[in-house]
C-alpha cells in the first residue's frame, strides 16, 4: 500500500501555477496583443445583428434580420450582389471583408433598452462580434450605442428616428443612416403648407418618450414656422391601447389639423381611434380636418387598414422608388423572400454595406479606422440618392420621402405613395442646432 | 360640458370591456375559486376568432392579370375570394364586410372549448393549490397563448374593420340639442355589453342551473352533500366565463386592431376591477369597471392632466388603493371571500 505525499497546500499551489501558465498567452492575446476589441485573428469577422424578435416590432425585425442575412449573402459572393451593384464605392469585391468571410450572430433586444443591452454585450463578449447592428426604436438605439462606445466595437443604428441618436446622445463609435424627426419636419413642411395652407391650428398626441418628444418638437418647429398655430400637445402613454380619451378632446379643441406623434401599436390605434371619431369628416373653422402622421411604415400602415388612404407622413425609404439601386434591392430581396422589403430592412442592409466598405477602405477593423473611413464619406447608389455621413454627428443627410396612404392599392404591399422626394439640401441642419445640442460625440473607443 | 358627456360616454365604452371581461374572472373566482390570470388571454383568443373567420372568407384564389405587374416586373397575380365566386360579388362582399358581427357565432362553440379545454386539462389540477401557484400556472398559460397567436398571426396588429353601415359617427347629442358625434360601433359595443351581462346575471337569477351554480357559490360542500355534481356546472360555468371574455374580444377588434398582446394590456386593469367590486361579486365587477373606465376618461382630460401630470396613467390604482383602504373588501365583497 502506498502513501499518498500531496497535501492540499501542494494541490493548491500547483493548480495555481499550472492555471497561470495556461492563462498566459490568453492574457497576451486578448489583451496586450489585440490592437482593438474582437480583432478577428481567423478566415472570418463576426457581426452582431442585434433586433426585436420578440415583442410588439417582432415583424419589423424579422425583416430587418432577412435584409442582415441578404447583405452577408452579397458580401461573401452570393446572390445577385443586390445594391453592391449599384454602391458608387467599388470596393467591395464579394469575397467578405478585407479577405474574411463574413459570419453573423443574433440576439434579441426585446424593444428594452435592458434587453438589448444584455444581448449586444454577449455578442460582443461571448461571440466576439466586431460590429452591433439594428433595433427598432430609439430608446434601445442609444442604450446600445453607449454600450458599444464603452466595448470598443463599431454601431450602425438600425431604425431609429430620435433627433437625440445623433444629437445629445450621439457617440464616436455610433453611426445612423435613418433619418431622424427634424428632417421629417424639414420634408413634410412644404407639402403640408401646399395642401393644408399657412392657417391652421395643430393639435399633437405624443409618445411619451425619446422618439415622440423630439418629433413633437421638430414638427411644431417646422409648421410654426409655415404660420401654423399648435393648439395643444399631450403626451400619451406608451402602452395605452384605446386613444378615444386623448381624441375625444380634439373634437372641440378648435384644432383643424391633427398630428400623430405615434409609431408601431400606437400609431395604429390612434390613427384608427381618430378615424373613428369622424374626424377626417369633420369642418372646422371652414376647412377640412387633416391628420398627419410624420413618422409612416408599411408595417405599420398594414395594421391601420383603410384609415391611412390619403394621410401624409415622411419615410426614409419605400420599394415603390425607381431609381436603380433600388430596383435592384427590391428585386434581389423580393425574388428571396417573396416580398417587398420595408424601410427597415432598407436601413439595415445599407449599414451592413456601408460598415463592410469602410472597414475595406480603411484596411482594418479597428472601430477608430473604420470610424475614419465612415466620417465625411459621401456616397450613391443606395436607394437615397447621394449622401453623406456627416462627420460631426455620424448622422447620414439624404433625400426624405414625402409619401400618402395610397387610396387604390393594387396590392397587400402598395400601401403608400411617394408624393415627393425631398432634397438632401432641404432637410440638413447645422450640426450645432439647438435641437440636437447637448451631447459631446467625444472620441473613438477602440477598445481591448 | 360636451367634452364632459365625450369622456362619459368613452368611460362607459372602456368600462364595457374592463366589466366583460372582470365579470368572467369573478365567475370563475366566485365558482372554482381560482385566480385566472389566463382570462385576458382567453379575451384576446375571442379578438383573433375575428380575425381568423375574416381571413376564412378572405381566402381567395388567383388568376393572372397580364395587363397589371406585380413588384417584381411579373404579371400580377389577382385574388378574388371564394365567397364572391360562390354567392356572387355582392352577398360575398357583404359577408367579408358583416365578418366582425359574424364571428359572434363563429366564436361561442369555439369559446366553449377553448374554456372546457383548459379547465379540464389544466386548471383542474390546481384547485386546491394555493393561489400564488394559480396565478403562476395560468400566467405562464396566457403567455403561451400568446406566444401561439404570434407565431401564426405576427406580432404586428391585423386590421378587422366594422360593417360600413356600422362604422361612421351619430349625433347622440341631437336629443338634448347639442352636437355629440360619437363612433357607431362603440355605441353598438355598449349595448352589446349590456346585453351580455343582462343575459348573464338573468341566466344565473332566473334558471335552475343558475340557481344550482349561485347555491355552490354560497356553499359548495352542502350542495354537493345535496347529490348535486356542482364541478360538473361550475365546468360548464368557465366555459361560459371563456365566452364571455371572447366575445368582448370579437367585439372590440374594430375598436383596436387586435395584436397578440392585448390580453396582457387589460389583464391587470380586469383584475383591479375585479378586487374594487369585491372578490366574488358580480355586480361588484360590473359597476367598479364602469366606474374605472369612467374616471380613466376624465382623468385623461387636458384640464385635469394640466393640474395633475401624469393622472392617467395612475388615477385607477389610486382610487383602487382609497376604495381598499376604505373598504377592504371591495364595493360590493362579500365576508369570507379570499379571507382564511
Amino acid at each position: 500500500m502506498s502513501k499518498s505525499t500531496m497535501t492540499r497546500r501542494g494541490v493548491l499551489k500547483t493548480g495555481a501555477v499550472a492555471g497561470a501558465g495556461v492563462a498566459l498567452p490568453t492574457i497576451f492575446t486578448a489583451s496586450s496583443a489585440a490592437a482593438y476589441t474582437n480583432e478577428p485573428t481567423g478566415g472570418s469577422v463576426t457581426l452582431g445583428f442585434n433586433v426585436p424578435q420578440t415583442g410588439p416590432y417582432a415583424d419589423e425585425g424579422a425583416d430587418e434580420l432577412r435584409a442582415y442575412e441578404l447583405a452577408v449573402e452579397h458580401l461573401n459572393g452570393g446572390g445577385d450582389g443586390g445594391m453592391m451593384n449599384t454602391f458608387s464605392s467599388k470596393e467591395l469585391q464579394g469575397n467578405g471583408i478585407l479577405g474574411k468571410k463574413v459570419e453573423f450572430v443574433t440576439g434579441d433586444t426585446q424593444t428594452k433598452s435592458d434587453a438589448a443591452r444584455a444581448s449586444a454585450k454577449s455578442m460582443i463578449e461571448k461571440d466576439g462580434a466586431v460590429m452591433i447592428t439594428g433595433g427598432s426604436s430609439s430608446g434601445v438605439a442609444i442604450a446600445v450605442q453607449g454600450l458599444c462606445q464603452e466595448a470598443g466595437v463599431i454601431f450602425m443604428a438600425g431604425l431609429t428616428h430620435s433627433n437625440d441618436t445623433t444629437g445629445k446622445d450621439k457617440k464616436a463609435n455610433g453611426f445612423r443612416h435613418f433619418f431622424n424627426g427634424y428632417m421629417s419636419g424639414a420634408a413634410l413642411a412644404p407639402v403640408l403648407k401646399n395642401l393644408y395652407g399657412t392657417d391652421r391650428n395643430a393639435y399633437h398626441l405624443t409618445a411619451d418618450y425619446t422618439w415622440g418628444w423630439t418629433q413633437e418638437e421638430s414638427i411644431a418647429a417646422a409648421t410654426e414656422a409655415l404660420g401654423w398655430n399648435t393648439v395643444n400637445k399631450v403626451r400619451t402613454p406608451l402602452a395605452a391601447t384605446d386613444f378615444s380619451s386623448y381624441i375625444a378632446p380634439v373634437l372641440n379643441s378648435g384644432a383643424d389639423v391633427l398630428v400623430l406623434n405615434h409609431y408601431g401599436g400606437n400609431m395604429v390605434n390612434s390613427l384608427t381611434n381618430a378615424v373613428q371619431f369622424g374626424l377626417r369628416e369633420k369642418i372646422v373653422n371652414g376647412k377640412q380636418f387633416e391628420i398627419v402622421v410624420p413618422l409612416y411604415s408599411r408595417l405599420m400602415a398594414k395594421g391601420a387598414g383603410e384609415n391611412v388612404k390619403g394621410i401624409h407622413g415622411s419615410t426614409n425609404w419605400h420599394w415603390s422608388l425607381q431609381d436603380d439601386a433600388s430596383k435592384a434591392f427590391v428585386k434581389s430581396f423580393g425574388t428571396k423572400y417573396g416580398f417587398p422589403p420595408s424601410q427597415a430592412a432598407h436601413t439595415v442592409y445599407c449599414q451592413t454595406l456601408l460598415y463592410a466598405d469602410a472597414c475595406q477602405r480603411a484596411g482594418t477593423f479597428n472601430p477608430c479606422g473604420v470610424a475614419e473611413a465612415l466620417e465625411g464619406y459621401e456616397f450613391d447608389g443606395l436607394g437615397n440618392g447621394k449622401t453623406l455621413y456627416r462627420a460631426e454627428d455620424h448622422q447620414c443627410f439624404k433625400d426624405v420621402l414625402v409619401v400618402r396612404g395610397k387610396e387604390n392599392p393594387t396590392s397587400e404591399f402598395d400601401l403608400l405613395e411617394v408624393v415627393e422626394v425631398t432634397p438632401a439640401a432641404q432637410v440638413t441642419y447645422a450640426p450645432d442646432h439647438p435641437m440636437f445640442a447637448g451631447g459631446e460625440l467625444g472620441s473613438c473607443n477602440p477598445g481591448a | 360640458m360636451d367634452a364632459l358627456i365625450l369622456q362619459i360616454l368613452n368611460g362607459l365604452d372602456k368600462g364595457s370591456a374592463y366589466a366583460l371581461i372582470a365579470l368572467g374572472l369573478t365567475l370563475i373566482f366566485g365558482t372554482l375559486g381560482v385566480v385566472n390570470f389566463a382570462h385576458g388571454a382567453i379575451f384576446m383568443i375571442g379578438a383573433f376568432c375575428a380575425v381568423t373567420l375574416s381571413k376564412i372568407l378572405n381566402l381567395s384564389y388567383e388568376t393572372i392579370d397580364p395587363n397589371q405587374t406585380d413588384f417584381l416586373g411579373n404579371p400580377l397575380k389577382v385574388k378574388t375570394p371564394y365567397v364572391e365566386s360562390w354567392f356572387g360579388p355582392e352577398i360575398g362582399a357583404s359577408l367579408i364586410d358583416w365578418a366582425v358581427p359574424l364571428a359572434i357565432i363563429f366564436s361561442i362553440p369555439i369559446m366553449l372549448a377553448v374554456g372546457y379545454i383548459m379547465e379540464r386539462g389544466l386548471i383542474k389540477h390546481f384547485y386546491k393549490r394555493e393561489h400564488a401557484d394559480q396565478i403562476l400556472v395560468t400566467f405562464g398559460l396566457a403567455i403561451v397563448l400568446q406566444e401561439i397567436i404570434k407565431y401564426f398571426y405576427g406580432a404586428n396588429p391585423i386590421q378587422t374593420p366594422s360593417p360600413d353601415a356600422l362604422s361612421g359617427v351619430a349625433n347622440v347629442g341631437a336629443v338634448f340639442g347639442m352636437d355629440i358625434v360619437y363612433p357607431v360601433w362603440r355605441i353598438v359595443y355598449f349595448c352589446f355589453a349590456a346585453v351580455i351581462i343582462a343575459a348573464v346575471f338573468s341566466f344565473l337569477q332566473f334558471t335552475t342551473f343558475g340557481m344550482v351554480v349561485r347555491a355552490g357559490m354560497a356553499d359548495r360542500e352542502t350542495v354537493g352533500l345535496l347529490g348535486i355534481d356542482i364541478d360538473r356546472r361550475f365546468t360548464i360555468m368557465f366555459g361560459i366565463a371563456a365566452a364571455v371574455a371572447g366575445l368582448a374580444g370579437v367585439m372590440y377588434t374594430p375598436i383596436n386592431s387586435p395584436n397578440y398582446h392585448m390580453g396582457m394590456d387589460f389583464l391587470v386593469l380586469s383584475f383591479v376591477v375585479v378586487v374594487v367590486g369585491g372578490m366574488g361579486s358580480l355586480p361588484g365587477a360590473v359597476l367598479a369597471g364602469f366606474m374605472l373606465g369612467i374616471l380613466e376618461s376624465f382623468a385623461s382630460m387636458n384640464a385635469i392632466k394640466s393640474l395633475i401630470p401624469g393622472i392617467d396613467q395612475i388615477i385607477i390604482y389610486v382610487v383602487a388603493i382609497i376604495i381598499l383602504l376604505t373598504r377592504p373588501r371591495g364595493l360590493m365583497g362579500r365576508k369570507g371571500v379570499m379571507e382564511e
